[in-house]
Protein backbone atom coordinates (compact mmCIF):
# COMPACT_ATOMS: atom_id res chain seq x y z
CA UNK A 1 0.00 0.00 0.00
CA UNK A 2 1.74 3.11 -1.27
CA UNK A 3 -0.84 5.37 0.46
CA UNK A 4 -0.24 3.92 3.91
CA UNK A 5 1.69 6.98 5.12
CA UNK A 6 -1.45 9.06 4.54
CA UNK A 7 -3.67 6.98 6.79
CA UNK A 8 -2.85 8.69 10.12
CA UNK A 9 -4.06 12.00 8.64
CA UNK A 10 -7.59 10.60 8.31
CA UNK A 11 -7.71 10.99 12.09
CA UNK A 12 -9.25 14.40 12.91
CA UNK A 13 -7.02 14.99 15.92
CA UNK A 14 -3.79 14.41 13.99
CA UNK A 15 -4.99 16.50 11.05
CA UNK A 16 -6.05 19.28 13.37
CA UNK A 17 -2.61 19.49 14.96
CA UNK A 18 -0.80 19.08 11.64
CA UNK A 19 -2.72 21.95 9.99
CA UNK A 20 -2.11 24.00 13.14
CA UNK A 21 1.61 23.45 12.68
CA UNK A 22 1.80 24.51 9.02
CA UNK A 23 -0.65 27.41 9.37
CA UNK A 24 1.74 29.98 10.94
CA UNK A 25 4.48 29.11 8.42
CA UNK A 26 2.16 29.59 5.47
CA UNK A 27 0.94 32.87 6.94
CA UNK A 28 4.52 34.12 7.41
CA UNK A 29 5.60 33.08 3.92
CA UNK A 30 2.46 34.66 2.46
CA UNK A 31 3.26 37.91 4.24
CA UNK A 32 6.88 37.93 3.04
CA UNK A 33 6.12 36.98 -0.57
CA UNK A 34 3.14 39.30 -0.88
CA UNK A 35 4.89 42.33 0.58
CA UNK A 36 7.86 41.85 -1.76
CA UNK A 37 5.73 40.86 -4.75
CA UNK A 38 3.14 43.62 -4.50
CA UNK A 39 5.71 46.36 -3.84
CA UNK A 40 7.72 45.14 -6.82
CA UNK A 41 4.64 44.83 -9.03
CA UNK A 42 3.12 48.19 -8.19
CA UNK A 43 6.22 50.37 -7.88
CA UNK A 44 9.15 48.83 -9.76
CA UNK A 45 7.85 46.62 -12.55
CA UNK A 46 7.83 48.49 -15.87
CA UNK A 47 4.51 49.79 -17.19
CA UNK A 48 3.11 48.18 -20.34
CA UNK A 49 3.78 50.02 -23.62
CA UNK A 50 0.09 49.99 -24.57
CA UNK A 51 -1.83 49.86 -21.33
CA UNK A 52 0.49 51.89 -19.13
CA UNK A 53 0.02 51.51 -15.39
CA UNK A 54 -3.44 49.97 -15.80
CA UNK A 55 -1.67 46.74 -16.66
CA UNK A 56 -0.57 46.37 -13.01
CA UNK A 57 -3.98 44.95 -12.09
CA UNK A 58 -2.62 41.85 -13.87
CA UNK A 59 -0.68 41.04 -10.67
CA UNK A 60 -3.92 40.65 -8.74
CA UNK A 61 -6.29 39.49 -11.47
CA UNK A 62 -4.23 36.59 -12.85
CA UNK A 63 -3.20 34.98 -9.51
CA UNK A 64 -6.81 35.28 -8.29
CA UNK A 65 -8.17 33.66 -11.44
CA UNK A 66 -5.59 30.87 -11.43
CA UNK A 67 -6.16 30.16 -7.74
CA UNK A 68 -9.94 30.21 -8.17
CA UNK A 69 -9.49 27.25 -10.51
CA UNK A 70 -6.75 25.62 -8.43
CA UNK A 71 -8.86 25.70 -5.26
CA UNK A 72 -11.75 24.20 -7.20
CA UNK A 73 -9.54 21.33 -8.35
CA UNK A 74 -8.41 20.73 -4.76
CA UNK A 75 -12.00 20.85 -3.57
CA UNK A 76 -13.08 18.34 -6.23
CA UNK A 77 -10.29 15.94 -5.28
CA UNK A 78 -11.42 16.18 -1.66
CA UNK A 79 -15.02 15.58 -2.76
CA UNK A 80 -13.93 12.50 -4.71
CA UNK A 81 -12.15 11.01 -1.72
CA UNK A 82 -15.14 11.81 0.44
CA UNK A 83 -17.53 10.02 -1.92
CA UNK A 84 -15.34 7.00 -2.67
CA UNK A 85 -13.41 6.44 0.57
CA UNK A 86 -16.01 8.17 2.76
CA UNK A 87 -13.49 10.24 4.64
CA UNK A 88 -15.30 12.58 6.98
CA UNK A 89 -12.31 14.91 7.01
CA UNK A 90 -12.53 15.33 3.25
CA UNK A 91 -16.04 16.75 3.71
CA UNK A 92 -14.65 19.19 6.25
CA UNK A 93 -11.98 20.32 3.78
CA UNK A 94 -14.54 20.77 0.97
CA UNK A 95 -16.54 22.97 3.35
CA UNK A 96 -13.35 24.84 4.28
CA UNK A 97 -12.25 25.47 0.68
CA UNK A 98 -15.53 26.54 -0.96
CA UNK A 99 -15.89 30.05 0.52
CA UNK A 100 -12.20 30.84 -0.14
CA UNK A 101 -12.52 29.69 -3.72
CA UNK A 102 -15.68 31.74 -4.13
CA UNK A 103 -13.88 34.82 -2.79
CA UNK A 104 -10.99 34.42 -5.23
CA UNK A 105 -13.40 33.88 -8.14
CA UNK A 106 -15.20 37.05 -7.09
CA UNK A 107 -11.88 38.95 -6.94
CA UNK A 108 -10.97 37.69 -10.42
CA UNK A 109 -14.33 38.81 -11.82
CA UNK A 110 -14.28 42.24 -10.16
CA UNK A 111 -10.66 43.05 -11.04
CA UNK A 112 -11.37 41.81 -14.56
CA UNK A 113 -14.31 44.18 -14.87
CA UNK A 114 -12.26 47.07 -13.52
CA UNK A 115 -9.55 46.24 -16.05
CA UNK A 116 -11.97 45.67 -18.92
CA UNK A 117 -13.65 49.06 -18.67
CA UNK A 118 -10.60 51.21 -19.49
CA UNK A 119 -8.90 48.73 -21.85
CA UNK A 120 -11.66 46.98 -23.79
CA UNK A 121 -14.28 49.67 -23.30
CA UNK A 122 -16.77 47.55 -21.36
CA UNK A 123 -17.20 46.20 -17.82
CA UNK A 124 -18.69 42.93 -18.96
CA UNK A 125 -19.22 40.95 -22.11
CA UNK A 126 -20.86 37.53 -22.43
CA UNK A 127 -17.86 35.85 -24.03
CA UNK A 128 -16.90 32.27 -23.25
CA UNK A 129 -14.12 33.08 -20.73
CA UNK A 130 -16.07 35.55 -18.64
CA UNK A 131 -19.25 33.48 -18.66
CA UNK A 132 -17.51 30.24 -17.66
CA UNK A 133 -15.71 32.02 -14.81
CA UNK A 134 -19.08 33.37 -13.64
CA UNK A 135 -20.43 29.78 -13.71
CA UNK A 136 -17.47 28.80 -11.49
CA UNK A 137 -18.65 31.38 -8.94
CA UNK A 138 -22.16 29.90 -9.05
CA UNK A 139 -20.74 26.39 -8.58
CA UNK A 140 -18.89 27.55 -5.46
CA UNK A 141 -22.04 29.24 -4.17
CA UNK A 142 -23.99 26.03 -4.86
CA UNK A 143 -21.48 23.94 -2.89
CA UNK A 144 -21.65 26.39 0.03
CA UNK A 145 -25.46 26.41 -0.08
CA UNK A 146 -25.71 22.61 -0.16
CA UNK A 147 -23.33 22.31 2.78
CA UNK A 148 -25.69 24.48 4.80
CA UNK A 149 -28.94 23.07 3.44
CA UNK A 150 -28.98 19.85 5.49
CA UNK A 151 -28.98 19.30 9.22
CA UNK A 152 -27.17 16.01 8.72
CA UNK A 153 -23.51 16.81 7.95
CA UNK A 154 -22.87 13.50 6.16
CA UNK A 155 -25.82 14.02 3.81
CA UNK A 156 -24.82 17.65 3.21
CA UNK A 157 -21.26 16.56 2.44
CA UNK A 158 -22.49 14.00 -0.06
CA UNK A 159 -24.76 16.45 -1.90
CA UNK A 160 -22.14 19.19 -2.00
CA UNK A 161 -19.47 16.69 -3.03
CA UNK A 162 -21.48 15.51 -6.03
CA UNK A 163 -22.01 19.10 -7.19
CA UNK A 164 -18.31 19.88 -6.68
CA UNK A 165 -17.31 16.84 -8.74
CA UNK A 166 -19.72 17.50 -11.58
CA UNK A 167 -18.52 21.11 -11.73
CA UNK A 168 -15.00 19.93 -12.54
CA UNK A 169 -16.11 19.81 -16.19
CA UNK A 170 -16.13 23.60 -16.09
CA UNK A 171 -12.36 23.82 -15.38
CA UNK A 172 -11.07 22.80 -18.84
CA UNK A 173 -13.83 24.93 -20.36
CA UNK A 174 -12.52 28.01 -18.52
CA UNK A 175 -8.91 27.20 -19.36
CA UNK A 176 -9.44 26.54 -23.07
CA UNK A 177 -12.39 28.88 -23.71
CA UNK A 178 -10.03 31.42 -25.27
CA UNK A 179 -8.70 28.81 -27.70
CA UNK A 180 -11.87 26.90 -28.59
CA UNK A 181 -14.02 29.94 -29.33
CA UNK A 182 -13.26 33.47 -30.31
CA UNK A 183 -13.59 35.71 -27.29
CA UNK A 184 -12.86 39.29 -26.29
CA UNK A 185 -10.62 37.98 -23.51
CA UNK A 186 -7.05 37.40 -24.71
CA UNK A 187 -5.20 34.08 -24.60
CA UNK A 188 -2.94 32.79 -21.84
CA UNK A 189 0.15 34.85 -20.95
CA UNK A 190 1.79 32.77 -18.21
CA UNK A 191 -0.22 29.56 -17.73
CA UNK A 192 0.99 27.85 -20.86
CA UNK A 193 3.84 25.69 -22.00
CA UNK A 194 6.90 27.54 -23.15
CA UNK A 195 7.98 31.09 -22.51
CA UNK A 196 5.51 33.50 -20.89
CA UNK A 197 4.39 36.29 -23.25
CA UNK A 198 5.89 39.01 -21.13
CA UNK A 199 9.38 40.26 -20.43
CA UNK A 200 11.31 38.84 -17.47
CA UNK A 201 11.14 42.05 -15.40
CA UNK A 202 7.34 41.84 -15.61
CA UNK A 203 7.16 38.08 -15.04
CA UNK A 204 9.23 37.79 -11.83
CA UNK A 205 7.01 40.04 -9.71
CA UNK A 206 4.04 38.04 -11.01
CA UNK A 207 5.62 34.77 -9.90
CA UNK A 208 6.33 36.16 -6.42
CA UNK A 209 2.80 37.54 -6.10
CA UNK A 210 1.39 34.22 -7.24
CA UNK A 211 3.43 32.22 -4.69
CA UNK A 212 2.38 34.73 -2.02
CA UNK A 213 -1.30 34.35 -2.84
CA UNK A 214 -0.92 30.56 -2.94
CA UNK A 215 0.53 30.57 0.60
CA UNK A 216 -2.24 32.93 1.69
CA UNK A 217 -4.84 30.53 0.31
CA UNK A 218 -3.18 27.58 2.07
CA UNK A 219 -3.12 29.48 5.37
CA UNK A 220 -6.79 30.48 5.03
CA UNK A 221 -7.80 26.93 4.16
CA UNK A 222 -5.90 25.57 7.21
CA UNK A 223 -7.63 28.11 9.40
CA UNK A 224 -11.11 27.25 8.15
CA UNK A 225 -10.35 23.54 8.13
CA UNK A 226 -9.39 23.62 11.82
CA UNK A 227 -12.63 25.38 12.69
CA UNK A 228 -14.64 22.86 10.66
CA UNK A 229 -12.88 19.92 12.37
CA UNK A 230 -13.57 21.37 15.83
CA UNK A 231 -17.20 22.03 14.92
CA UNK A 232 -17.77 18.53 13.63
CA UNK A 233 -16.00 16.83 16.57
CA UNK A 234 -17.17 19.05 19.41
CA UNK A 235 -18.42 16.03 21.37
CA UNK A 236 -15.16 14.09 21.16
CA UNK A 237 -12.97 13.77 24.26
CA UNK A 238 -9.89 15.23 22.52
CA UNK A 239 -11.75 18.44 21.66
CA UNK A 240 -13.12 18.71 25.19
CA UNK A 241 -9.62 18.24 26.54
CA UNK A 242 -8.35 20.95 24.17
CA UNK A 243 -11.05 23.36 25.34
CA UNK A 244 -10.33 22.56 28.98
CA UNK A 245 -6.61 23.25 28.42
CA UNK A 246 -7.41 26.57 26.71
CA UNK A 247 -9.66 27.56 29.58
CA UNK A 248 -6.96 26.72 32.09
CA UNK A 249 -4.33 28.65 30.13
CA UNK A 250 -6.49 31.75 29.92
CA UNK A 251 -7.98 31.28 33.39
CA UNK A 252 -11.56 31.69 32.23
CA UNK B 1 -9.05 -1.64 -2.80
CA UNK B 2 -12.13 -3.23 -1.28
CA UNK B 3 -15.04 -4.04 -3.63
CA UNK B 4 -17.45 -1.43 -2.22
CA UNK B 5 -14.95 1.38 -2.70
CA UNK B 6 -14.10 0.06 -6.13
CA UNK B 7 -17.79 0.11 -7.06
CA UNK B 8 -18.24 3.67 -5.79
CA UNK B 9 -15.14 4.79 -7.67
CA UNK B 10 -16.44 3.22 -10.88
CA UNK B 11 -19.85 4.86 -10.47
CA UNK B 12 -18.38 8.29 -9.74
CA UNK B 13 -15.87 8.18 -12.60
CA UNK B 14 -18.43 6.93 -15.11
CA UNK B 15 -20.86 9.70 -14.11
CA UNK B 16 -18.14 12.31 -14.56
CA UNK B 17 -17.00 10.92 -17.89
CA UNK B 18 -20.64 10.70 -19.05
CA UNK B 19 -21.38 14.28 -18.06
CA UNK B 20 -18.11 15.40 -19.63
CA UNK B 21 -19.12 13.86 -22.95
CA UNK B 22 -22.58 15.45 -22.69
CA UNK B 23 -21.09 18.86 -21.91
CA UNK B 24 -18.64 18.45 -24.78
CA UNK B 25 -21.39 17.64 -27.27
CA UNK B 26 -23.59 20.50 -26.07
CA UNK B 27 -20.76 22.99 -26.34
CA UNK B 28 -19.83 21.66 -29.76
CA UNK B 29 -23.41 22.00 -30.96
CA UNK B 30 -23.62 25.51 -29.55
CA UNK B 31 -20.20 26.63 -30.73
CA UNK B 32 -21.52 29.13 -33.24
CA UNK B 33 -23.59 30.73 -30.48
CA UNK B 34 -20.67 30.75 -28.05
CA UNK B 35 -18.37 32.40 -30.57
CA UNK B 36 -18.40 36.06 -29.70
CA UNK B 37 -17.92 37.40 -33.20
CA UNK B 38 -17.67 36.76 -36.92
CA UNK B 39 -14.29 36.98 -38.56
CA UNK B 40 -14.18 39.16 -41.70
CA UNK B 41 -13.63 36.08 -43.90
CA UNK B 42 -16.72 34.48 -42.34
CA UNK B 43 -18.84 37.40 -43.54
CA UNK B 44 -17.99 36.31 -47.09
CA UNK B 45 -17.83 32.52 -46.71
CA UNK B 46 -20.13 31.83 -43.77
CA UNK B 47 -19.16 30.50 -40.30
CA UNK B 48 -16.23 28.09 -40.36
CA UNK B 49 -18.01 25.04 -38.89
CA UNK B 50 -21.59 25.57 -40.08
CA UNK B 51 -21.23 27.61 -43.26
CA UNK B 52 -24.01 29.85 -41.95
CA UNK B 53 -23.86 33.30 -43.55
CA UNK B 54 -24.89 36.59 -42.01
CA UNK B 55 -27.58 38.47 -43.92
CA UNK B 56 -27.90 42.20 -44.58
CA UNK B 57 -29.58 44.00 -41.70
CA UNK B 58 -28.46 41.36 -39.19
CA UNK B 59 -27.03 42.61 -35.91
CA UNK B 60 -23.72 40.91 -35.25
CA UNK B 61 -20.28 41.28 -33.77
CA UNK B 62 -17.26 41.41 -36.01
CA UNK B 63 -13.73 40.83 -34.76
CA UNK B 64 -10.49 41.40 -36.57
CA UNK B 65 -7.35 43.45 -36.94
CA UNK B 66 -7.49 47.07 -38.09
CA UNK B 67 -5.83 47.19 -41.52
CA UNK B 68 -2.97 49.74 -41.50
CA UNK B 69 -3.74 52.81 -43.58
CA UNK B 70 -7.47 52.12 -43.69
CA UNK B 71 -8.53 54.41 -40.81
CA UNK B 72 -10.40 57.50 -42.00
CA UNK B 73 -11.50 60.01 -39.43
CA UNK B 74 -13.78 62.95 -40.11
CA UNK B 75 -11.94 66.07 -38.85
CA UNK B 76 -15.24 67.74 -37.84
CA UNK B 77 -17.00 64.90 -36.02
CA UNK B 78 -16.44 61.58 -34.28
CA UNK B 79 -17.29 59.62 -37.43
CA UNK B 80 -14.63 57.09 -38.26
CA UNK B 81 -14.34 54.19 -40.66
CA UNK B 82 -11.74 51.46 -40.89
CA UNK B 83 -11.22 48.07 -42.44
CA UNK B 84 -10.88 44.82 -40.47
CA UNK B 85 -9.15 41.65 -41.58
CA UNK B 86 -8.85 38.21 -39.93
CA UNK B 87 -6.69 37.94 -36.82
CA UNK B 88 -3.76 35.68 -37.30
CA UNK B 89 -0.48 34.99 -35.59
CA UNK B 90 2.05 36.28 -36.37
CA UNK B 91 0.37 39.49 -37.44
CA UNK B 92 0.69 40.04 -41.20
CA UNK B 93 -1.36 41.93 -43.74
CA UNK B 94 -1.69 41.27 -47.45
CA UNK B 95 -3.84 42.99 -50.06
CA UNK B 96 -5.63 39.75 -50.93
CA UNK B 97 -7.05 39.26 -47.39
CA UNK B 98 -10.85 39.66 -47.22
CA UNK B 99 -11.73 42.87 -45.40
CA UNK B 100 -14.89 44.32 -43.91
CA UNK B 101 -15.44 48.04 -43.49
CA UNK B 102 -16.65 49.28 -40.11
CA UNK B 103 -18.13 52.74 -39.75
CA UNK B 104 -18.68 54.15 -36.30
CA UNK B 105 -19.76 57.41 -34.74
CA UNK B 106 -18.29 57.60 -31.26
CA UNK B 107 -15.15 57.67 -29.15
CA UNK B 108 -12.75 54.84 -29.87
CA UNK B 109 -11.16 52.88 -26.99
CA UNK B 110 -7.68 54.02 -25.91
CA UNK B 111 -6.08 50.88 -27.32
CA UNK B 112 -7.39 51.55 -30.82
CA UNK B 113 -4.63 51.73 -33.43
CA UNK B 114 -3.69 50.25 -36.78
CA UNK B 115 -2.97 46.55 -36.41
CA UNK B 116 -4.96 46.33 -33.15
CA UNK B 117 -7.57 43.62 -32.53
CA UNK B 118 -11.05 45.12 -32.46
CA UNK B 119 -14.50 43.71 -31.75
CA UNK B 120 -17.35 45.85 -33.10
CA UNK B 121 -21.06 45.36 -32.52
CA UNK B 122 -23.33 46.59 -35.31
CA UNK B 123 -25.58 45.95 -38.27
CA UNK B 124 -24.36 44.38 -41.51
CA UNK B 125 -25.03 46.54 -44.61
CA UNK B 126 -24.35 45.87 -48.31
CA UNK B 127 -22.74 42.53 -47.59
CA UNK B 128 -19.46 43.90 -46.29
CA UNK B 129 -20.01 47.04 -44.24
CA UNK B 130 -20.85 47.18 -40.54
CA UNK B 131 -22.62 50.19 -39.04
CA UNK B 132 -21.18 49.81 -35.55
CA UNK B 133 -22.84 51.03 -32.38
CA UNK B 134 -20.01 49.85 -30.13
CA UNK B 135 -16.29 49.34 -30.71
CA UNK B 136 -14.26 47.35 -28.16
CA UNK B 137 -10.51 46.79 -28.15
CA UNK B 138 -9.24 43.22 -27.91
CA UNK B 139 -5.70 43.30 -26.65
CA UNK B 140 -3.36 40.35 -27.08
CA UNK B 141 -1.62 38.32 -24.40
CA UNK B 142 1.73 40.07 -24.86
CA UNK B 143 2.92 42.62 -22.38
CA UNK B 144 6.16 44.54 -22.68
CA UNK B 145 7.84 47.56 -21.17
CA UNK B 146 7.74 50.79 -23.16
CA UNK B 147 11.48 50.80 -23.90
CA UNK B 148 11.35 47.33 -25.41
CA UNK B 149 8.29 48.25 -27.48
CA UNK B 150 10.03 51.40 -28.74
CA UNK B 151 13.03 49.31 -29.80
CA UNK B 152 10.72 47.03 -31.74
CA UNK B 153 8.98 49.98 -33.36
CA UNK B 154 5.71 49.20 -31.54
CA UNK B 155 5.09 52.66 -30.21
CA UNK B 156 1.52 53.20 -29.07
CA UNK B 157 -0.31 56.53 -29.40
CA UNK B 158 -3.83 56.91 -28.05
CA UNK B 159 -6.45 58.26 -30.44
CA UNK B 160 -6.58 61.99 -29.96
CA UNK B 161 -9.68 64.19 -30.30
CA UNK B 162 -9.94 67.90 -31.03
CA UNK B 163 -12.48 70.05 -29.25
CA UNK B 164 -14.54 70.46 -32.42
CA UNK B 165 -14.79 66.70 -32.81
CA UNK B 166 -15.90 66.16 -29.23
CA UNK B 167 -18.42 69.04 -29.40
CA UNK B 168 -20.04 67.59 -32.51
CA UNK B 169 -21.44 64.71 -30.48
CA UNK B 170 -23.38 66.80 -27.94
Amino acid sequence: MMWKWLHPYANPEISYHFSGKILPWCARLAFIFLSIGITWALLFAPADYQQGDTFRIFYLHVPAAMLSMGIYLGMAIAALSSLVWQLKLADASVAAMAPIGATFTFIALVTGAAWGKPMWGTWWIWDARLTSELILLFLYLGVIALHNAFEDKALAGKAAGILALVGVINLPIIKYSVEWWNTLHQGATVSKLGKPSMSADMFWPFLICFIGFAFLVTALICLRFRTEVLNRNSMRPWVRELVADEEKAHAV
Amino acid sequence: MNPRRKKRLTIVTSIIIGLGVVAGLVLYALSQNIDLFYKPSEIYNGKEDTGLKAINGQRLRIGGLVVPGSVHRDPESLKVSFKLTDMKMPIAFSASDPTVTVSYDGILPDLFREGQGIVANGVLMNGNTIEASEVLAKHDENYMPKELADDMGEKHVKPDYSKAQLDSKT
